[in-house]
């Protein structure tokens, strides 16, 4: 009897665990109580809030959150109310497919926020499609979501009319990292290393394609596995082929291992990335700083930017568990566009949501225009954002350091 | 050949480590037949539990003088977890049909992470780990020995010169011998099996420790993740050494880790084979050779032929 009673202990608390787990890091907050005259919409969110990408997937979902919480203050769009319900995708592609098609059975949600990664967008877009349901990602930059697989040789459609992104693609990013390093780095002999996902491996395809063009030599290409932390044979092979810098496409986690690993190597050069390095967790990554590292991020620095600066003291007032992070500022604007959409379609039919809400929905993104944290926000004809501004980091005495902000040109 | 020492040495630190925590699946494994896949927590355990010693030392403390706390605090923490697990998860299911307690492993495996993730403060990013302050050894011009690798040098062939005496000259050790060739019997000859068993779970806890300290010394940081891939290498390390082999284990674990290492450096400098080299296919070089050892010999590099107790 002994022995039974212990085995219906120990599934209990491993239950008790797993459920309480589950609570920690699914906390779908229902904080604005709707009164009866007022209609309630919800913004999905969808990102990694769990997982090693959970501090950017609970920025992500926290500056909606705050969006809409500003929108409900300011009486932004009159008669509705906005709620915010966020979905855990691990940065695993099925989570997302089936993320979105909850977001699809719930007629609440008139548009959705995320993800975080390319590989998890590809498995979200054609559910929100069929559905005419709007999604804005703060922070994919894969260019085939929003241009076809066939953008590289210049045939560009939208393969899906749901989505639009916030943030800038890798064909901006990784060409402007190119023209950094060769032009004002004066660097000439890079090896280029990738993760094998959708972000990491075409972020670090474009930079290699646009360094060859400018006349610099690509020297290596090696792949490394994310969650891995051994890349000491990587490492190795950066030393003997006598680069001069180093390209990673890939995210912190396994960027700053990289870096460290690289110079323990005795190769003394910089690593430089893209937006998904360009975080504090890339220099801490293991107790030494990476001076002289360096990464692109879309938009300019926060502290350049009024508006930024009014996002980070409201992000500040509601005292988040997380900080916003590296995406803080494209979710608000991401957010925010869906708010504005929902606007323009209550404005357009006497102050109310019509029938059709979703794809007004869609339809209205296609044509807002607002000053919003990271510059002005608007999408083109692929749901891109026009906004290309971007900025080179340096890691300085421990701390990111923009060292030059441009308007990407051709 | 100019780098070769170097790639080698880089293979033997890996390989070291996936062996330390392959003794606690092989360990398992040898004496109740089950594969603790729970286990790469205990070592994600084992390395919270070493740095939790380190913040609550007064700051400024040498590393060298915190590194005995550091290690004590670490085999505690995953000696602790590992025998909780065996007495609440894997007892009471003892007897039970083989797949109860492989799956409760799973559970248990997947409600540490979550539960590190959840409640260590700032767990949900990865923690960075005290490093040796200093310069590497350099041993010759083309080879050098980082100060956190020389740590796992020494300490991995201490550990199983230790852990070998133990097994065979202790008398607890050799009870342990003999519950592994036959519980039955061990028990009619009145050996306390389950104290037995116990013993092999803190055992393997142990050594999962001394590999996370080294883990954290040799790449500056911890996470609540690394448990699943370093799990899974030191499982497929202790197969391809003989699982239930204590030497299998550790010489498995060296020649995955150089494989790794040799297969990055140099498959792809074969002429034809540019496309199937470097980082991206180490893991499928390393797994071609564990299959081709399997084929040759089932029982693994060191295992030794068991018939199938039922």
């Amino acid at each position: 009897m002994r022995h039974r009673s212990l085995l219906i202990m120990t599934t209990a608390i491993t239950a008790g665990a797993l459920t309480l787990s589950a609570c920690g890091s699914r906390d779908n907050k229902d904080d604005s109580g709707g009164k009866d005259s007022k209609t309630t919409v919800v913004i999905g969110v969808d990102a990694p809030l769990t997982g090693s990408l959970s501090a950017l997937g609970q920025g992500i979902k926290n500056s909606v959150d705050l969006a809409a919480k500003i929108a409900n203050k300011n009486n932004e769009v009159d008669g509705v109310t906005f709620k915010v319900k966020s979905f855990d995708d691990q940065a695993v592609p099925s989570s997302g497919k089936q993320n979105a098609t909850s977001m699809v059975d719930d007629e609440e949600i008139l548009g959705a926020v995320g993800p975080l990664n390319s590989g998890v967008a590809q498995s979200m877009q054609g559910v929100f499609d069929r559905a005419d349901l709007a999604q804005v990602s703060p922070a994919n930059t894969n260019p085939a979501l929003s241009q076809g697989d066939d953008w590289a040789s210049g045939k560009k459609s939208r393969p899906f009319k749901t989505y639009f992104r916030t943030a800038t693609t890798d064909i901006i990013q990784g060409r402007f990292a190119a023209q950094y390093y060769y032009k004002d780095a004066k660097k000439r002999k890079v090896f280029v290393i990738d993760d094998k996902q959708a972000y990491g491996n075409g972020l670090a395809t474009i930079f290699a394609q646009e360094f060859k063009r400018l006349g610099g030599k690509v020297v290596g290409r090696d792949h490394l596995t994310v969650k891995e932390t051994d890349f000491s044979g990587i490492s190795n092979k950066v030393k003997s082929s006598g680069a001069d810098s180093v390209y990673f496409g890939g995210q912190y986690p396994e960027g700053g291992l990289l870096s460290d690993q690289v110079k323990q190597a005795g190769a003394q050069v910089p690593i430089m990335g893209g937006d998904g390095i360009y975080d504090p967790a890339f220099i801490k990554a293991s107790g030494t700083s990476n001076d002289g590292d360096l990464a692109t991020s879309v938009g300019y620095p926060v502290e350049q930017l009024d508006s930024a600066k009014t996002f980070v003291k409201n992000y500040g007032d509601q005292h988040y568990k997380d900080p916003y992070a590296a995406y803080g500022g494209y979710s608000y604007d991401a957010g925010w566009a869906i708010i504005q959409a929902v606007k323009a379609v209550v404005e357009d039919n006497d102050g109310k949501l019509p029938d059709d809400a979703r794809a007004k929905v869609t339809e209205a993104l296609g044509k807002v225009s607002f000053d919003g944290v990271t510059g002005k926000v608007s999408f083109d004809q692929y749901g891109d954002t026009t906004n290309k501004q971007l900025t080179v980091y340096k890691v300085t005495k421990g701390a990111w350091k923009s060292v030059k902000s441009e308007t990407f040109k051709d | 050949m100019h780098e070769l020492p170097q790639t080698l040495v880089n293979g033997l630190t890996l390989g070291a480590l996936y062996g330390l925590i392959a003794i606690g699946y092989t360990m398992v494994y040898g004496i109740v037949q089950l594969i603790n896949f729970a286990h790469g927590e205990i070592f994600m355990i084992g390395g919270f539990g070493a740095l939790t010693i380190y913040i609550w030392l007064p700051s400024g403390t040498a590393l060298s003088l915190a590194l005995p706390l550091m290690l004590i605090g670490g085999v505690i923490a995953s000696v602790a977890i590992a025998t909780a697990a065996e007495r609440f998860a894997y007892r009471p299911l003892r007897g039970g049909p083989r797949l109860a307690p492989l799956i409760t492993a799973i559970g248990l495996s997947i409600a540490l992470q979550q539960a590190v993730w959840a409640f260590y403060p700032d767990a949900k990013k990865p923690r960075s780990f005290p490093q040796f302050e200093g310069s590497s050894f350099e041993i010759f011009s083309n080879l050098q020995i980082q100060r956190g690798d020389a740590f796992l040098l020494i300490a991995a062939p201490l550990c199983m010169l230790a852990l070998g005496l133990f097994v065979s000259k202790s008398r607890a050790g050799r009870a342990m011998q003999a519950t592994a060739q036959d519980p039955d019997t061990a028990k009619l000859m009145g050996i306390n099996t389950d104290r037995i068993i116990v013993m092999a779970f803190a055992i393997g806890g142990a050594f999962a420790a001394v590999a996370a300290l080294s883990h954290g010394l040799k790449y500056g940081q911890i996470n609540f993740e690394m448990g699943f891939i370093a799990g899974l290498k030191a499982f497929t390390a202790a197969v391809l050494g003989g699982i239930g082999n204590i030497y299998g284990a550790m010489l498995g674990g060296v020649v995955l880790g150089i494989v790794e290492a040799l297969a990055i450096k140099y498959i792809q400098d074969i002429p034809g084979m540019d496309q199937l080299g470097g980082g991206a296919w180490k893991d499928v070089w390393a797994f071609t050779l564990l299959i081709v050892v399997l084929l040759v010999r089932p029982q693994g590099l060191l295992g030794e032929r068991v018939a199938d107790r039922a």
